[in-house]
């Protein structure tokens, strides 16, 4: 990956317009704002033999399946660009009263969530019996302050937090709470109660891969503050999910932008040359490297590889990227369980875990049957590096143990049902928002990018959504646009 | 442990060290409370399988008794050795009662006869227990004058029964259920053994009876880590009739069951038909709907792998053809190729008017292009989120799509009476997925008052065309069908939606109270 390691190239330069190098989220989103604007004239390279980054997703005999990421919460009314492609997509499906309304086949269907909790499941993910009054009372709190976070405007007029993060309130006031960790500010605000801890945990871990500890309080209240789902009648708070996770998102966009990808490539090198850049790009299915003259570049990389690729671009910064396993579980039968019967979401307390989503939720109506559980680990107690050591030392069967281990232990009556256990590693899968990364020098200098190359990531967030890549994606797209002087109606 | 010089007895024999006399009366109450709940589990247990809990209990309560008369009798034949005789009763009664519940339980679908199985377990376990109290006397006897030994003995036999009578219908059944009580029973058995066999290593070689004293503990603790497993195989504790078919499908656990003239099919538990009064439930499903439509050419049917509305829809000469889609290849199986079920359903599904589809009837609309002037939606009961996707607006989106533009379709839709709130969502629903709906009920004896709901994509008339030969619907009655009186009469009812699941909520809430 690193230069040098590839040949230079030999055959004659090739042109194109705008070159977007990554075929994750944002890099997709980038070639999908582009076709919208009818603007043809670019081409995406991507590394793997497949787009889709994160929100990749596998399929066997049994069903479709997420490798990554799998569901979208409703997007804010900020996020306009997302709604727009939604519409596109047949997932916003009529307007009432002037809000969306959502498919309800793409809604996650009831029930969504259960947790595993002193040996019953129940609904929700926060624990419904054995609370002392004062774990009731913190949490009861704790979800009247995210409220009034939620509701907060800055001094600016804007939501102290927005998502797309970007465009949330600059008022010091809310800012001031990336100078703590999440653990901190719960500290200091008397949140003790162990379980509300442990819940809260447990978001930190869903959403950033990473603990209370390591995570920036004003990204720990974003968790809960900056959604404000926007859906005709109540399913505001409702997730979009697929069997593929948003295998489907990336899916959909790619088949927008086919004729324009290029998978099997190594971008290795981002050079200025006049008022344009030349990429260099080896291609693995000719084992040879291309050089790319193009007027604009997005590059659609994690930081930490467009510092290395467009050294004369990207800004060295201190980026940190929280380590992932998941596991596809192929199951001849559905998971059972005293108590809630099987939701979408199935969490136990008294896992490292964070559980399993049901890949046939959405599409089935048979209680039983064959499925596929998509099962989540953040490698977030050790530091990364420490973590991503783990993930290249320890065995496919080593980790086929721990999550048949796992699973067994929220599900006993999984016993013998278990047909086979598919194990990704993601070395990099989230970037961290560490306390201070609003302020940290080479994400906003990366935002703030004036051509020919512009970034689009979530690490420009530094939150690993989906909502805030596709922000990414779609205003690097629309900055290429400017620059090009190719007309287009802002979707921002 | 009590080193005491063991003191010799009048026939030579070693009396019992005085430590061992007090396990020996505590042992009094353990055996005399574990025979007692012995016997309430077989008397309860053959209640359950056999109905008729006065003769039952009557009967299992007459052989015991004689049976302990027996035992009674034969510990005559003790000669020597009586506590390592004891020891052994206890193991034994340890290993039968232990798992009474639980092998009746597993031996009743599997015998020809199940008294027989019954009462010879009865009769084995009353005859060790009878063999029990003669043998503890005589251990005893050194220990104490006989007039002490007498009360003693007697009054912690009585105790025990006292303990058993009361813990059995108060805690045991209902906390720990019949299979887990005759384990928890057993241990205690077997605790008596091996604290026995314990204060006599000194002076007795115990080496082959403890083995035997842990084989069994182990035996009943794996039964009792099982016994959720156990009591899901011993499904006939769920049913009040004998049972003539079980069998798990990746779906469903589909389970025939025969008292008399009465069969009757249950799906995962739940009571799907009665022979003696399904003609009501599939006359009133089917007849309604092909008595509005002028030329019902195509059916559709949804659910209902059993063929018995398949078999009311065939009489009518008008359709031509008839899809029928159901999750479970099993349950076509089963009602196709089995004579007497076939028989049933008039061998409506092997008919060439007939195409049987297996699929999830979710996703089979969605991707169906067909017209069907009418359909059958014959689901079971809301009962999980898995059913309550057929009952969705989303669903019925699709069904609608599949309906003609005058053809007329019904669903099942529970009880008006028991679940009102339930009943009238689906109506609701019905009319969110832009159909207008008419509901009607049914009085099936073995349901109770039952309740479907019609809807097309037109007003539905009041005119009906019956075919003459039925026998529950006539014109007069059909009409009847329509009218709610007060107690089931509509009321505002949310729309059941994918995200909501409103009904299984509903349900489940309505259903709960009513069977408290």
């Amino acid at each position: 990956m690193r230069d040098g390691k590839f040949p230079e190239a030999t055959g004659p330069i090739e042109d194109v317009d705008v070159l977007i190098a990554g075929g994750g989220v944002s890099g997709l989103a980038a070639g999908w704002r582009l076709a919208e604007a009818g603007f043809t004239r670019f081409t995406l390279l991507e590394l793997e033999d497949r787009t889709g980054g994160n929100a990749r997703s596998g399929r066997n005999a049994t069903s479709a399946y997420p490798l990554g990421a799998h569901y979208l919460p409703v997007p804010n009314r900020e996020a306009r660009a997302l709604h727009h492609m939604l519409k596109q997509f047949g997932m916003i499906v009529g307007e009432e009263r002037g809000a969306p309304v959502y498919d309800p086949l793409q809604l996650c269907a009831d029930l969504e969530e259960r947790l595993l909790w002193r040996g019953k499941w129940q609904e929700g993910l926060f624990p419904q019996t054995a609370l002392s009054a004062d774990d009731k009372e913190q949490y009861a709190r704790f979800t009247a302050g995210m409220a009034a976070f939620r509701a907060a405007k800055g001094a600016d007029g804007k939501p102290a937090f927005a998502l797309p993060m970007a465009l949330s309130s600059s008022d010091p006031q809310f800012r001031a709470l990336d100078q703590q960790s999440f653990a901190q500010w719960l500290d200091a605000n008397g949140y003790r109660s162990s379980l509300l801890r442990a819940y809260l945990r447990y978001c930190c871990r869903d959403d950033y891969g990473s603990e209370p500890e390591h995570v920036s309080a004003w990204a720990g209240i974003h968790y809960f503050a900056g959604r404000r789902g926007w859906a005709a009648g109540e399913d505001g708070d409702r997730e979009l999910t697929w069997p593929e996770g948003n295998g489907r998102l990336v899916g959909l966009m790619a088949r927008r932008i086919v004729g324009k990808i290029r998978t099997g490539h190594s971008v290795f090198r981002v050079e200025r040359v006049d008022a344009g850049v030349v990429v260099h790009a080896f291609d693995h299915g000719i084992s040879r490297t291309r050089r790319i003259r193009a007027r604009a570049a997005v590059l659609a990389m994690p930081h930490f590889v467009a510092q290395r690729v467009a050294p004369q671009f990207a800004a060295k910064g201190d980026f940190s990227y929280a380590p992932w396993v998941v596991a596809n579980v192929t199951v001849n039968r559905p998971p059972e369980g005293k108590g809630a019967p099987l939701a979408w979401d199935n969490v136990s307390a008294a896992s490292e875990s964070l559980g399993y989503v049901v890949a046939t939720h959405q599409t089935s109506s048979a209680d039983g049957g064959p499925t596929v559980l998509t099962w989540y680990l953040p490698l977030s107690r050790e530091t990364p590096r420490q973590a991503r050591k783990i993930l290249m030392t320890r065995s496919l069967e080593a980790w086929q143990e721990v999550v048949r281990d796992d699973l067994l232990a929220m599900n006993p009556d999984l016993a013998g049902a278990i047909e086979r256990i598919d194990v990704w590693q993601w070395g990099h899968a989230m970037v961290r928002p560490t306390p201070g990364f609003l302020s940290e020098p080479a994400r906003l200098a990366a935002t703030a990018s004036s051509g020919p190359v512009w970034f689009a990531h979530s690490d420009l967030s530094g939150l690993s959504l989906f909502e805030e890549a596709h922000y990414r994606g779609v205003v690097a797209a629309e900055s290429v646009l400017a620059h090009l002087s190719h007309p287009f109606e802002s979707l921002v | 442990m009590d080193e005491a010089p063991v003191a010799a007895g009048e026939d030579g024999e070693r009396a019992a060290p005085a430590s061992l006399a007090v396990i020996l009366l505590i042992s009094v109450l353990v055996v005399a409370t574990c025979g007692l709940i012995y016997e309430l589990l077989a008397g309860t247990l053959a209640s359950y399988l056999l109905g008729d809990s006065v003769t039952q209990f009557s009967t299992v309560i007459g052989t015991y008794l004689f049976a302990m008369g027996v035992g009674s009798w034969l510990s005559r034949h003790v000669r020597s050795n009586e506590i390592t005789v004891f020891v052994r009763v206890e193991i034994l009664i340890a290993a039968l009662g232990g798992w009474s519940a639980a092998g009746l339980f597993l031996l009743f679908p599997l015998v020809g006869d199940f008294r027989v199985a019954l009462y010879a377990l009865v009769m084995a376990i009353g005859v060790l227990v009878g063999l029990e109290i003669p043998l503890l006397i005589r251990i005893l006897r050194h220990r104490f004058a006989f007039r002490e030994l007498v009360s003693n003995v007697l009054t912690y036999d009585y105790v025990g029964a006292l303990v058993a009578s009361l813990l059995f219908p108060l805690i045991l059944v209902p906390k720990l259920g019949m299979i887990r009580t005759g384990f928890v029973f057993g241990l205690a058995n077997v605790g008596v053994a091996i604290a026995l066999l314990v204060a006599l290593r000194r002076q007795e070689r115990v080496g082959r009876d403890m083995v035997a004293a842990l084989v069994v503990t182990a035996s009943l603790l794996t039964g009792l880590a099982f016994a959720d497993r156990l009591q899901r195989w011993s499904e006939v504790a769920f049913y009040n009739e004998p049972v003539v078919y079980a069998r798990s499908t990746p779906y469903q656990r589909i389970v025939l069951t025969r008292q008399g003239g009465d069969l009757r099919l249950y799906l995962n538990g739940n009571l799907q038909f009665s022979t003696r009064d399904e003609y009501r439930y599939h006359e009133a499903l089917v007849w309604p709907v092909l008595g509005r439509v002028a030329a019902p050419r195509q059916v559709l049917i949804l659910g209902g792998g059993d063929g018995l509305a398949a078999r009311e829809v065939l009489r009518d000469a008008r359709v031509g053809h008839v899809t029928l889609v159901d999750l479970d290849p099993e349950m076509a199986r089963l009602f196709r190729d089995t004579p007497q079920l076939a028989q049933l359903n008039a061998g409506s599904l092997a008919s060439p008017r007939l195409t049987m589809v297996n699929a999830d009837a979710f996703r089979w609309v969605r991707e169906e292009t067909g017209q069907f002037d009418a359909i059958i939606i014959d689901f079971p009961d809301p009962t999980e989120f898995s059913l309550g996707k057929l009952y969705t607006e989303s669903f019925y989106r699709e069904v609608a799509r599949l309906l003609a533009r005058d053809g007329v379709m019904t669903v099942q839709s529970t009880s008006p009476l028991i679940a009102p709130r339930s009943y009238w969502t689906v109506a609701s629903t019905l009319e969110a997925a832009g159909l207008t709906v008419r509901g009607y009920h049914a009085y099936v004896p073995s349901f109770g008052e039952w309740g479907f709901t019609m809807a097309a994509h037109a007003p539905i008339s009041d005119g009906v065309r019956l075919p003459a030969h039925l026998r529950y619907l006539t014109a007069a009655s059909e009409r009847a069908m329509f009218d709610f009186q007060p107690d089931m009469a509509r009321r505002p009812a949310p729309v059941n939606r994918l995200d909501n699941q409103a009904l299984v909520r509903s349900f489940a809430e309505e259903w709960g109270r009513y069977e408290g």
